[in-house]
Parts: structure tokens; C-alpha cells; sequence
């Protein structure tokens, strides 16, 4: 058999479009969303789950991608960094992280920002230590962190002050 | 870093599941949260011929109150564990080693049943299990066994499990009214592997006496190691500050960690010594004279 012959089709829900492609099984979810959606905002970094660049979310909840088989995503609904600034204008978090010069290099960013996107709804009003716990799963070079928790505790009073849609 | 070919089932039921776990042998792999065996994949430590995944089978996802105890299930995410009313009020042990895991992201995937199985000598669950005195359920195609996670745990990363079985939920007893606990373990960063952990659960008599200790220590061997002989001194005790810290002294006297070129042995016993009068004292502070 030819590798072709065992790629499966798949019906993905990414950012809220359907979106088919043919797929070995193996395939990582990281890849598949970098080199066959070409969505290339989720960064991947050390392919074990550490760094926590790749992160995306699936049903609302942030998870590796490099850690999750594209084959088992169907019927979940993935999301990833493109899809959350709206109309061209950035989330209250990526606005924070813009002014409070939360990022350099940026390799790290969306990581962080998918993960931060799902910790603010589950907790609006986080202290600098919990911040700093679940940011502990995101690994920067840049910055020393100081102007990530910086711009995560002014995006959660910004979207406290609008109100979580 | 790529994972090697496999075929992928994705059964909808749990008894699909164990049919093609009994069909499949040794050649399948049970995929839970995929957050150790998806870096053994990327790896190439693990090349399963076939990947039997899990997460379609909700009936594991569940935390269900049974007579004096806690069942819950093998599918149950580290997050749930962690933030679950019900867990948090009858098993905070459970729930504050269960926050510590990982990462956030990580203990949105990883589950229960994974972690136990995995038996990762470092790991928070398998420690915990083992002075909760839990049980492992453990489902094959020919019917359900149940298991002492203690007895569960082998080696490392070795269980007690043969092909075509899985554990599909763990049943904790609930500790008395007034059980105090302590959880405490040390990594280089944050969400780390653990160098060293340890778990107590002090009960006291109306005199303020100890009236049961459970100790276990991670880190210091193969599995997690119940102190039993320390438990069984401990019983009649005052546990002062003293006490406890001549308790801990002890703890780390028995330990007997195996050599690490990057963790020297006195390095991981006096890690085990303040670990455990950490969680002594923890313990302490939190019991309720009954």
C-alpha cells in the first residue's frame, strides 16, 4: 500500500469553519492546522508539551496541539489565535500585551493568548500568583514575564470593566 | 519528533472500547489525555500499532459519591479533580495534588486513569491514591476486577494490567470528619516532574493524641512508599513541632532513593525530611480533635 492509501478524510470545525482535509493519523494537530489550513498564528516549539506555543483551544478549553491528533478532533470545535481579534481590532488581552510590551520575539504570544483567552472566563478576577501559576505553562525567552502578567492583569479589569461577552 | 505510523480506532461506547483492546493485544495502545503518552508518541518511545482512543467515553468522566466514598472516573481531567465542589469538600488532598500537575493546559487534557496507569514515580496521583488507600476498577471484555492502587503500582511505569484491560475508575474511601492533610513536593519550576512529594493524613483523638497517621513519600523510589512502620509509631503521639520534625527526620532516615548523577542522594533526603515535616505539620494544623 501506498502511504495515501491510509490517510483518512476529516471534517474539521476550525474557528468556526468546516474545514476538510485528508490526513495521515498520526498527524499532530499543530501541523495540520500550520501546513494544511495554513494557519500559521499557532507557533510550535518543543513537540513534547512543555512550551506550551502551540496552544489552542478545543471546546473553550486550552490544550497542545502538538499533543492532539488532528483525527480526534472531529467533532470538537478548535480555535486558534487567528480568530480572536475581531474586525481587525485586537482583543482586550492582545491590546494589553501590545501596550504593556508583553512580548518581544512574539514566538510565545499565541501560546499565551489562547491560553489566557479561556482562563480569564473561568476566573476574572485573578491574583498576580494565579496568573503566574498558569502562565508558569507558557515558556518565554524575551521578556522575564514581568510585562505578561503586567498586560493579563490589565486585560482583566479592562474586560471586567466591558463586561465578558 | 514525529510520531510513528499507527491505525486509530475511536470507539463510542466503553464496551466497543475493551472489544477492540481484547482484539487488538499488545498491540494497542488506550489513548486518555494524551499529555505523557502523546510525548512518548512524538518521541518514538512509544509505537503502538494501533491507538485506541478514549475521550468519546463520557460514561469515565464523572465524580459520583458511593456510600463512604468518592468513585470517580478514569476519564475524569486533572482540571475537574482539581475544582470539582465535591472533590475539594471530601478528598482535598486529591483536589490540592491534582492542582499542582502540570500546567493549566496540561490538567485540561490529562487525566485520572492516564496517570495511574502511567505510574510515573514522580507523578502526584499515584502518591495520593496510595495514602487515600484507593482501589483501581479495572474492565476487560471477560468482566471488572478491582484493584489496591498500592498493589496496582508495580515499577516504574509498570502496573498491574494486563492486554485488554483498563482501569476505567478509581474508588477513593472518604478519610473521617476532622482528618487533616498535607500535600507537598518540590520541582526546580513550577509544573515540573516532582523531585520529591509528600502526603499525610493525621486523625486525632479527644486528647489531641494521634489516633492514625498515613504517610507517603514520592521520589524515593520506584513507586510511592507507604511509611508503616512510622504510622503505626505515630499512633498515641502528641504531633508537636517537635514531634514532627523528628518524625521527618526519621522519614528521610528510611527513605532510600536511588542515586541521580543531576540529584544526589543526601540532596533528595533532605528534600524528603522538610517535604514531609511540611505536610506533617499541614496536616496537623488542619485536623479537628474528633
Amino acid at each position: 500500500m501506498k502511504e495515501t492509501d491510509y490517510k483518512v478524510t476529516l471534517s474539521l470545525i476550525v474557528n468556526g469553519e468546516t474545514r476538510n482535509v485528508r490526513v495521515l493519523p498520526q498527524r499532530l494537530l499543530s501541523d495540520v492546522l500550520r501546513e494544511d489550513l495554513g494557519l500559521t498564528g499557532t507557533h510550535v516549539g518543543c513537540e513534547h508539551g512543555v512550551c506550551g506555543a502551540c496552544t489552542v483551544l478545543v471546546d473553550g478549553a486550552p490544550a497542545r496541539s502538538c499533543l492532539t491528533f488532528a483525527v480526534q478532533m472531529e467533532g470538537h470545535e478548535i480555535t486558534t489565535v487567528e480568530s480572536v481579534a475581531r474586525d481587525g481590532e485586537l482583543s482586550p488581552l492582545q491590546q494589553a500585551l501590545h501596550e504593556e510590551h508583553g512580548l518581544q520575539c512574539g514566538f510565545c504570544t499565541p501560546g499565551i493568548v489562547m491560553t489566557f483567552e479561556a482562563y480569564l472566563k473561568e476566573n476574572p478576577t485573578p491574583s498576580t500568583t494565579e496568573i503566574r501559576d498558569v502562565l508558569s505553562g507558557n515558556l518565554c525567552r524575551c521578556t522575564g514575564y514581568q510585562n505578561i502578567v503586567a498586560a493579563i492583569l490589565k486585560a482583566a479589569a479592562t474586560l471586567r470593566e466591558k463586561g465578558v461577552e | 519528533m514525529k510520531p510513528a505510523p499507527f491505525s486509530y480506532h475511536r470507539p463510542g461506547s466503553l464496551s466497543e472500547a475493551l472489544g477492540l483492546l481484547s482484539d487488538l493485544g499488545a498491540d494497542a495502545k488506550p489513548l486518555a489525555g494524551g499529555q505523557s503518552l502523546g510525548p512518548m508518541l512524538n518521541m518514538r518511545l512509544a509505537r503502538p500499532a494501533h491507538i485506541v482512543d478514549l475521550n468519546d467515553l463520557l460514561e469515565l468522566d464523572y465524580v459520583r459519591r458511593t456510600g463512604d466514598g468518592l468513585e470517580i472516573g478514569g476519564m475524569t481531567r486533572h482540571h475537574r479533580l482539581a475544582s470539582a465542589p465535591e472533590v475539594r469538600r471530601t478528598l482535598p488532598l486529591l483536589a490540592e495534588a491534582a492542582s499542582t500537575i502540570g500546567h493549566y493546559a496540561i490538567r485540561q487534557r490529562g487525566t485520572l486513569g492516564g496517570s495511574i496507569v502511567h505510574a510515573d514515580p514522580a507523578a502526584q496521583l499515584p502518591l495520593v491514591a496510595v495514602v487515600l488507600e484507593a482501589e483501581a476498577v479495572i474492565r476487560s471484555r471477560a468482566g471488572e476486577r478491582v484493584a489496591v492502587v498500592a498493589d496496582f503500582l508495580q515499577s516504574i511505569m509498570t502496573v498491574d494490567l494486563a492486554d485488554g484491560e483498563l482501569v476505567t475508575a478509581l474508588r477513593f474511601p472518604v478519610p473521617p470528619t476532622g482528618t487533616g492533610w498535607g500535600f507537598e513536593l518540590f520541582s526546580r519550576r513550577r509544573g515540573d516532574f516532582a523531585i520529591a512529594s509528600a502526603a499525610a493524613l493525621i486523625e486525632l483523638a479527644p486528647s489531641g493524641a494521634i489516633a492514625a497517621l498515613r504517610i507517603a513519600i514520592g521520589g524515593a523510589g520506584a513507586v510511592p512508599v507507604r511509611l508503616d512502620e512510622i504510622e503505626h509509631s505515630a499512633v498515641g503521639e502528641f504531633p508537636d513541632g517537635m514531634w514532627c520534625a523528628t518524625v521527618a527526620r526519621c522519614i528521610a532516615e528510611a527513605a532510600n532513593p536511588e542515586e541521580d548523577p543531576q540529584i544526589p542522594v543526601p540532596f533528595r533526603r533532605e528534600l524528603l525530611q522538610t517535604l514531609a515535616e511540611r505536610a506533617l505539620t499541614a496536616a496537623h494544623s488542619r485536623a479537628a480533635v474528633a
